[in-house]
């Protein structure tokens, strides 16, 4: 594992990653999604949102790291209500 | 085939294909990642250094000109190829030891390693040895792929088309060999026009395959590296360096991981978006067709 | 052509197809018929002229490559052939390149074909978008992973094995069989299955007597794929690899000398790469008509 030069964040990313992934399968299990049109121009799952969601996320910090100087605390911050929003309404 | 069983026992057949690829794909992935946020020395030292290497990488000027020459480049050989890749499937003969002979001849150029791809094009464009290099000089035009950036722009595309339009055209020809006679037989009858026919009875046939030879064709000229390299080595100047080999030059060459990291990290988003867009297509399509089916 | 009466409508359907092919042939200006074949002919002289240039090339001595230009070898030799045939480092590369392409094939069919199966016959938690992720692989250029790889092999103490390639391969090969195999499995109807279950097949019993051979020309356009892209790939070989499983690609670049390229030398060893392809395309010949598109049509 030493060759993977770990760090904190990082590990912290993936964990998070991995435990998003965790709940999903366990609320499919429990209550299986439905197909369903939203404001977003496809028929989505709920698992399409959350992807929609996190590849927008990407996109958001990659454009305020690259070209703003604000925080990238903001930047998670949209990301995440834009998430909340796509996963309820999108 | 949408009556397909719910069963989640599914995922042992699944499994050790996951096990293989995630060892191939996640790992190194994950290592990226980290890489990306850091500057490397070696295992023992190194620097932590948050979104340093984003901010660079988004910023550089030489790899912004080297994403815009990579679309220009991908959609140029997209628009060149696509409706070539059509007109060869509709000349290619259907049956007979011709079809067979014709089938091989023009499947070749998929099967040749591509930096041997690159090595027939160096061969063939230079002046002094190559038959292109020196009919074109013949002919009175000073054509020079390491000087003129307009040459080796023009070869590079020419050795796109010449070796990749084949995968367009096999995947239409094998998608015209699958409409039955009896639609032929009907338009004749009906006194349909060439244009008609290809408009309403081949084209929509073609519309399955064509979406997947344009994805495989836009990712894989988004990746190009060996041909180029072989070919013009990049030059001249940086006219013809695409993404690929900045970011081999940048991790292999210079061994800078971080900020080669950071660039791969941009690069797989830029191509995870583009594949998204096409798979979704390519699910509406196939929902579509299902629908019209039912109906 | 038998011009007796037919008897079935499907015999009649053929008989009048046949005659109309006919009448049409005839009926067809000659001149378009040109056309067609002279553009055709057009496309594959573009097609061979280069190919056809590098062996003129690999045919030549050296001192006649850097020479007059001559458009067929005027002294035609072979010394470039022997020279490969003869030097290991040369031969010793395509026995290395086909040895981890072999072995690509291998691993890419075995874990590839229960898992289209699975695609293409069930639904289960995110099978949507685990083929998604799959597809990512494909696309994903292997620049991105050079670096992880290279640490990674050293790491598990592949590096510079046929192995080594053979998986880092996997990458892009498994993702695509999956996806050609998907397409040839979900076009065989699924009553196939149940029949053969109520028959009292076990599951690998059947999967091997009746399915394997009911998608036999997907199987072969699948190999045809990764023979291709195992193949022709060169960047993730050559990094992977050092002396004792160095693929043909970086061997070439070897003929680089003091005294400039060994053009000659360089031709051969093109030439040479070719030929498995050639092989290759022909024994799928008659599949890949068929199945090119994928099952997907």
């Amino acid at each position: 594992m030493e060759w993977m030069v770990w760090t904190t964040p990082t590990a912290i990313f993936f964990s998070v990653i991995a435990v998003i992934l965790l709940g999903m399968t366990a609320w499919e299990l429990a209550s299986p999604t439905i197909e369903r049109r939203g404001f977003l121009p496809i028929a989505t799952t709920r698992g399409d949102r959350l992807f929609i969601g996190l590849l927008c996320a990407a996109y958001i910090h990659l454009m305020v790291v690259g070209f703003t100087s604000i925080s990238l605390w903001l930047a998670l911050a949209i990301s995440i209500l834009w998430l909340v929003i796509l996963m309820r309404w999108g | 085939m949408n009556n397909k069983i719910y069963s989640n026992r599914a995922w042992w057949l699944i499994l050790p294909m996951l096990l293989l690829v995630a060892f191939s794909a996640i790992i190194p992935l994950m290592t990226v990642v980290n890489y990306s946020v850091q500057d490397v020395f070696d295992a023992n030292t190194r620097f932590f250094t948050g979104v340093e290497w984003f901010q660079e990488t988004l910023n550089n000027p030489a790899l912004q000109a080297a994403l815009v020459r990579q679309f220009a480049f991908s959609l140029t050989v997209l628009a060149i190829e696509v409706p070539l890749g059509i007109g060869i499937a509709l000349l290619m003969p259907k049956k007979g030891w011709q079809a067979s002979a014709i089938l091989i001849l023009v499947t070749m150029p998929l099967l040749i390693p591509w930096n041997v791809v690159g090595s027939i094009w160096q061969i063939f464009t230079r002046g002094d040895i190559g038959l292109m290099g020196w009919g074109l000089r013949e002919l009175g035009y000073g054509y020079n792929i390491t000087r003129s950036a307009v040459d080796a722009w023009g070869t590079i595309i020419l050795m796109d088309v010449w070796h990749w339009t084949p995968l367009i055209a096999l995947l239409c020809y094998s998608g015209l060999r699958s409409i039955p006679d009896a639609y032929y037989q009907a338009a004749r009858i009906d006194r349909a026009s060439r244009w008609a026919v290809f408009r309403y009875i081949q084209l929509p046939k073609l519309t399955n395959v064509l979406v997947i030879g344009i994805l495989l064709r836009f990712m894989h000229s988004f990746m190009i590296y060996a041909e180029p390299f072989v070919l013009t080595g990049g030059g001249p100047g940086n006219s013809t360096t695409f993404l690929s080999q900045s970011l081999t030059t940048m991790a292999i060459g210079q061994q800078d991981l971080g900020p080669s990291a950071a660039f791969s990290l941009i690069y797989f988003l830029i191509i995870l978006l583009v594949c998204w867009v096409f798979y979704t297509a390519i699910m509406n399509l196939q929902k579509d067709k299902q629908l019209d089916k039912g109906a | 052509m038998n011009q007796s009466i037919p008897t079935t409508p499907e015999a009649v359907r053929k008989q009048a197809a046949a005659a109309d092919a006919r009448r049409r042939r005839q009926a067809r200006p000659v001149s378009r018929q040109w056309r067609r074949r002279g553009l055709m002919t057009a496309y594959i002289v573009f097609v061979l002229l280069p190919v056809y240039w590098l062996l003129n090339m690999s045919f030549q001595s050296n001192s006649e490559i850097l020479g007059a230009l001559t458009l067929w070898p005027q002294d035609f030799t072979l010394e470039h052939y022997a020279k490969i045939f003869t030097d290991s480092n040369w031969y010793m590369g395509y026995v290395n390149s086909i040895a981890y392409v072999l072995m690509n094939m291998l691993i890419s069919l075995a874990v590839a074909l229960p898992a289209a199966y699975a695609f293409s016959r069930y639904r289960f938690i995110g099978d949507k978008h685990l083929f998604f992720w799959l597809l990512t692989n494909l696309m994903a250029p292997p620049a991105v992973f050079l670096l992880p790889y290279f640490q990674l092999y050293y790491t598990v103490g592949l590096f510079d094995t046929h192995v080594a390639v053979a998986l880092a391969h996997c990458l892009f090969n498994i993702p695509l069989a999956v996806w050609i195999l998907e397409g040839f499995m979900s076009s065989v109807p699924k009553e196939i299955d149940e029949t053969a279950f109520i028959d009292g097949y076990s599951f690998p019993r059947f999967f091997v007597k009746i399915f394997i051979p009911m998608i036999s020309s997907g199987i072969g356009v699948t190999l045809f794929f990764l023979f291709m892209f195992s193949w022709v790939e060169l960047l993730l070989a050559s990094t992977l690899t050092a002396t004792n499983a160095q693929p043909i690609g970086s061997v070439m670049t070897q003929t680089k000398g003091a005294s400039g390229i060994d053009w000659g030398a360089l031709s051969a060893a093109g030439v040479l790469t070719i030929l498995p392809g050639i092989v290759v395309v022909y024994f799928v010949r008659n599949h890949i008509a068929k199945g090119f598109a994928l099952g997907r049509t």
